[in-house]
């Protein structure tokens, strides 16, 4: 497989999220923010063409339907207001991808609040959906900042979304849908492989070291192994797909100064 | 003999009294009872609990004071993720919350219409739901061979429903014309007395219910009075009649940079009456246009 000369990062965080979704079968993939949701697009036109994908509110899209402004009419293909959202999701046909504010080494997931829950020092959304996500269906992760305020040392604020902490688990069993799958960050790609479920880097992003990820991290982190790998970089056939999933090139507006997939070219 | 529900929001307020627990549908920027909110507003109502998927109906109501205790998952507005006056009272620990997952907010609902005391869910297991002050979930424990543990979700029952429509008769026939009706039948069902205001009364036969039988909300027993109150959910949505008032939201939103703010919102938006807020936000024309945005 060739590799793009050039590529953003943002662009490569497309590609390692749409890895989320590739044998997933068919299931809602739900992906919160544009490079999850471009995820969702590219893997469903690359790998799992059974995914189904929706609009960002009510309907599912035949095609993905690309952020932002609409170029055109857009085909549905089915209905999702949030009663059926509810349905499908405690059914388990779903996989999302989404972005907490916190998360610690467990997987356990905060959008809630930062400090003590009956007088916060920062109220943020509230729990919404997390606590029912995290224990109904596959679930992974998106950090814009891979720092130690995102990821952090200790557990999260308010536990809002379920994870591997045998602690909070009810008779010791854990919760019977609990699958987290990966995290992507603009450091790396993670998952939960490493022993009793510990976090481990399983590939880099070009030029970026494991100290820098573990520096990055409030927690220790486990490595697939001694040589990690590097994230693969978008071919120029994905570059120009995720071109055409995203006409408004939103995927250019999340990160600041849309920086190159390969820190090292930017060196 | 007649048969009539209409009445006016002046009217519905009066039916509250302090204390209550009022449950209000819609979603966060959309189809929310708006103008029944601004009417509590400049009532001396105080100490209500609600129950919200929270938008500015929540965020108003903790800016004037009137919330004592509040039961969601959420409250957001949407294109402006966090609602500065919830976070405003939240973060002086001006209300009391109750924090739930929004399937467990459903199912408390259903409890609730379904009058039972709780409904199971394995929702809420392994988070801080489970531990934080004020409220002690309970578990039980499956009667069947599976044994499971599981919580119970206790039955948000109402004293009050608000809710918006699009049209009624004057019996209380209610269309909600909007793609996704969220859980306002099910708010409906879990109070004893429900309020709506509709942007327009309609005869029985103009409602046309064969064909659009797949928008009446709820049999009509479940509602208590209807209010014609055009552009009743502004600014947040009634889809597909009129969309989400982002500039007025944006308005709305600087309103919490300080207290004065707050206080010329309300002077210019909701202590004037509904006429003169109709006029401020530009009119039926300037609300007719909205654009509908893109999520």
């Amino acid at each position: 497989m060739t590799e793009a000369s050039s590529y953003s990062l943002a662009e490569l965080v497309i590609v390692a999220c749409a890895q989320a979704w590739k044998d997933d079968g068919e299931i809602m993939a739900t992906g919160i923010g544009p490079l999850p949701r471009l995820g969702t697009a590219l893997a469903k036109k690359l790998y799992n063409p059974a995914l189904q994908t929706t609009d960002g509110e009510v309907f599912y899209g035949d095609e993905p339907v690309a952020p932002g402004k609409r170029s055109g009419p857009v085909v549905y293909e089915g209905v999702a207001n949030y009663d059926r959202v509810f349905s499908a999701l405690w059914g388990g046909r779903r996989h999302a991808m989404v972005g907490p504010v916190q998360f610690d080494r467990y997987g356990q997931a905060n959008i809630s609040i930062i400090g003590d829950h009956t007088r916060p020092k920062s109220a943020m959304l509230g729990a919404r959906g997390f606590p029912g996500n995290s224990i109904c269906h596959p679930n992974s992760f998106f950090f814009p900042n891979h720092n130690k305020r995102a990821l952090v040392e200790g557990e999260v604020d308010f536990v809002c979304m379920a994870g591997y902490n045998p602690a909070r688990y009810l008779n010791g069993k854990p919760p019977r849908g609990l699958d987290l799958r990966i995290i992507v960050t603009n450091l790396c790609v993670m998952d939960f492989g490493g022993p009793d479920h510990q976090i481990r880097v399983v590939s880099l992003h070009p030029g970026v070291t494991f100290e820098e990820v573990q520096d990055n991290t409030g927690f220790p982190l486990a490595k697939i192994a001694d040589e990690i790998p590097t994230t693969p970089a978008p071919t120029p056939d994905q570059l120009t797909l995720i071109a055409r999933l995203d006409p408004n090139n939103v995927r250019a507006t999340v990160f600041k100064d849309n920086p190159a997939g390969d820190r090292r070219a930017a060196a | 003999m007649t048969f009539d529900k209409r009445m006016s929001a002046a009217d519905v307020v009066a039916q509250l009294k302090d204390g209550m627990t009022i449950g209000i549908g819609g979603w966060a920027t959309r189809r929310k009872p708006m103008a029944l909110v601004r009417e509590i507003l400049r009532s001396d109502l105080k100490n209500l609990t609600i129950v919200s998927y929270g938008g500015p109906d929540v965020g108003m109501l903790c800016a004037a004071g009137k919330v004592k205790k509040l039961i969601f998952a959420f409250v957001s507005l949407d294109h402006y993720p966090l609602e500065p006056h919830f976070r405003a009272a939240r973060q002086a620990g001006s209300i009391e919350v109750l924090e739930l997952d929004e399937g467990m907010f459903h199912w408390g609902l259903r409890a609730a219409a379904m009058q039972l005391p709780f409904l199971p869910t394995r929702i809420g297991i392994g988070t801080d739901l489970l531990t934080q002050k004020g409220f002690e979930f309970k578990t039980v424990k499956s009667p069947y061979g599976d044994g499971e543990e599981l919580i119970a979700m206790p039955a948000l029952n109402l004293d009050v429903a608000l809710i918006h429509a699009q049209r009624s008769d004057e019996k209380g026939n209610l269309l909600v014309t909007s793609v996704d009706p969220f859980f306002d039948e099910l708010f409906a069902r879990a109070a004893p007395k429900v309020y709506a205001s509709v942007d327009k009364m309609a005869s029985t036969a103009e409602l046309d219910v064969e064909n659009n039988a797949r928008f009446a909300l709820v049999e009509r027993a479940r509602i208590t009075g209807v209010v014609e109150t055009p552009f009743g959910a502004h600014p947040t949505s009634a889809a597909p009649e009129y969309q989400l008032d982002l500039k007025h939201l944006k308005t709305y939103v600087d309103s919490a940079a300080a207290p004065e703010a707050w206080g010329a919102y309300r002077k210019t938006y909701i202590d004037a009456g509904e006429d003169a807020y109709l006029a401020a936000v530009g009119g039926a024309e300037v609300i007719n246009a909205l654009p509908k945005p893109i999520y």
